[in-house]
């Protein structure tokens, strides 16, 4: 492993964005999620109308797995169907425990959340990149 | 000086992490282990086990000796009057949870204060929560000066008549300042208070003596000073320790156990239930004897030098961020460098030194109010022990430069 491998432009670039940094107006369920041992925290807002996200955004402070995870994970559902995004977030969990490990089905369904799969062999940061994901399962499920 | 000697009896520092010879900065959480270490508790497993205080034969009268034999040297460590005030607990954590639980549920009643600093590790200050929500006291909290030192006119206005119990740490976990316990000591004595001391940070790197201190409790791990983890101290005042309830119960604390009722075991074996950790008291020993054959003067000097190298280099870099290492301090500095890489989070720090193959941590250090009190999220902690070198500080700081360029905030 390699910090190149690690630390790509995409995750860098994605970390910094202010894109999807914001409060929703309509927000329909506001869920907080956070690691307690390193005191990673996002703030998830979902707005669902009809089964469907029609849009999302958070806040939080983290490191750049974290963030960029979270940047992406918004970026891939926006507009999707709740039970699609619950679908992709359980894939995402999997690529990341190392279950899933086929990269043509990973880049076709996760889109550029497939670049964080070398965290599979971080378990340290493990729950960085997963964070978001289960925040907005557990939002999901509510 | 720093020597490259002692990495000859820490074989784990002649290993490579990520592909690159380790640098160990993590002391604080806990130490590396010489061999001498490792042998008495292989010595211990492979030719002296037995259960302890409890068979009359050869092997079990051997393993007591072992067992007791570390507890008379703790007590000579430390300078503690009696190795009956000398109780066996896995951590400092445990040690102070007993102190809590025993001493502090007994003796504290609703409307009493529990003062402890801000800067405690959580160790020493989540069990005081629980006993001061236990009977309705209050917890207070002395606060910093701004170069992180206590501030001495919030000590004297939170110790009071209303305060049991003063919890205080020797040498913060994050700062790395020594507190001055004795006076800290008076003070609580003053108004009838007991006061106890979290050793977990300045017993590896400082001379301790509980006389000169003055304290009534004094807990500290043994795995941050060489030995193996699951060995821990807690030294309590005999007349204190005497009149406590057991904390935890069960075999070998006991003298006479009937259906409905126990008396117990004189100290200290009346804290100290269950079948104890005599191969880590083992570890104990030997690693005492490594620390006195290395001397105090050796270490703290060693650590003066590690100190003196690396502040004038990290404040080179113009995106490190220190805390607790002003001018004003430096007298009572122990080897604990916390910093921030500006606009990186300390887990980014950390994974990207890791594969420098130096190790430090990153995160609250299990000290969120203090976190919370710097207004950081978390801090990176650099932290040395007698065998780091000048060159593990090279090492860090030259990895510390390619943090900002690997998120590309630095060209």
């Amino acid at each position: 492993m390699t910090l190149e491998n690690i630390y790509t432009e995409l995750i860098a670039e994605h970390s910094r964005s202010t894109d999807n940094r914001r409060h929703l107006e309509h927000a329909t369920s506001v869920e907080r999620g956070h690691n307690p041992s390193c005191g990673d925290e996002i703030t998830l807002e979902l707005e669902v109308a009809d089964g469907k996200i029609i849009d999302a955004a958070f806040n939080g402070a983290g490191c750049a797995i974290s963030q960029a995870s979270t940047d992406m994970m918004i970026e891939l559902l926006k507009g999707r169907e709740v039970d699609d995004a619950k679908r992709l977030a359980t894939l995402f969990i999997d690529m990341i425990k190392g279950k899933v490990t086929d990269d043509d089905l990973l880049e076709a369904e996760l889109d550029e959340a497939a670049t964080l799969k070398n965290i599979s062999t971080m378990p340290a940061r493990v729950k960085c990149a997963t964070l978001a994901w289960h925040t907005l399962l557990t939002s999901i499920e509510r | 000086m720093t020597d490259k000697n002692f990495l000859r009896d820490f074989p784990i520092l002649n290993r490579t992490m990520n592909g690159k010879p380790i640098v160990y900065l993590d002391n604080s959480a806990t130490t590396q282990k010489p061999e001498s270490v490792v042998r008495s508790i292989c010595g211990y497993y492979g030719g002296c086990n037995a259960n302890p205080h409890r068979g009359a034969y050869q092997l079990s009268i051997r393993a007591t000796d072992i067992y007791e034999t570390a507890r008379a040297r703790v007590a000579k460590f430390i300078n503690a009057p009696s190795p009956a005030e000398i109780i066996f607990t896995k951590n400092a954590t445990e040690s102070l949870n007993l102190v809590a639980y025993s001493y502090g549920l007994t003796n504290v009643k609703s409307g009493d204060d529990i003062v402890i600093t801000v800067s405690e590790h959580h160790s020493n200050l989540v069990p005081w929560q629980r006993v001061a929500q236990s009977v309705g006291a209050n917890l207070k909290y002395i606060y910093l000066n701004a170069d992180g030192t206590l501030n001495d006119s919030d000590i004297d206005q939170k110790i009071s008549d209303r305060t049991k119990i003063v919890a205080v740490t020797h040498v913060s976990n994050v700062l790395g300042l020594k507190n001055d316990v004795r006076a800290i000591a008076d003070k609580a004595h003053a108004v009838g208070a007991v006061i106890v001391v979290d050793g977990a940070q300045s017993t590896p790197h400082i001379p301790v003596d509980v006389r000169a201190l003055d304290a009534d409790f004094f807990a500290f791990s043994g795995h941050k000073m060489l030995s193996p983890m699951g060995i821990g101290v807690l030294y309590g005042r005999e007349r204190l320790l005497d009149a406590m309830p057991p904390f935890l119960s069960g075999g070998d604390m006991i003298e006479y156990v009937e259906e409905q009722s126990t008396t117990y075991a004189e100290l200290p074996q009346k804290f100290e239930a269950g079948t104890q950790n005599v191969g880590g008291a083992a570890g104990l020993t030997a690693a005492i004897d490594y620390i006195e054959t290395v001397g105090f003067d050796r270490i703290e000097s060693i650590e003066r030098q590690l100190l003196d190298y690396a502040l004038p280099r990290l404040r080179e870099l113009p995106f490190i961020e220190l805390y607790g290492c002003d001018q004003s301090v430096l007298d009572r500095k122990t080897g604990i460098i916390a910093f921030n890489v500006r606009d990186v989070h300390p887990h980014d720090v950390s994974t990207i030194l890791d594969l420098e193959g130096v190790a430090i941590r990153a995160g609250h250090h299990c000290a969120q109010p203090l976190t919370k009190y710097l207004k950081q999220t978390a801090t990176c902690r650099a932290s040395f022990y007698f065998y780091n070198t000048t060159d593990d500080i090279d090492r860090l700081v030259d990895a510390l430069k390619k943090v900002r360029k690997v998120l590309r905030l630095d060209p």
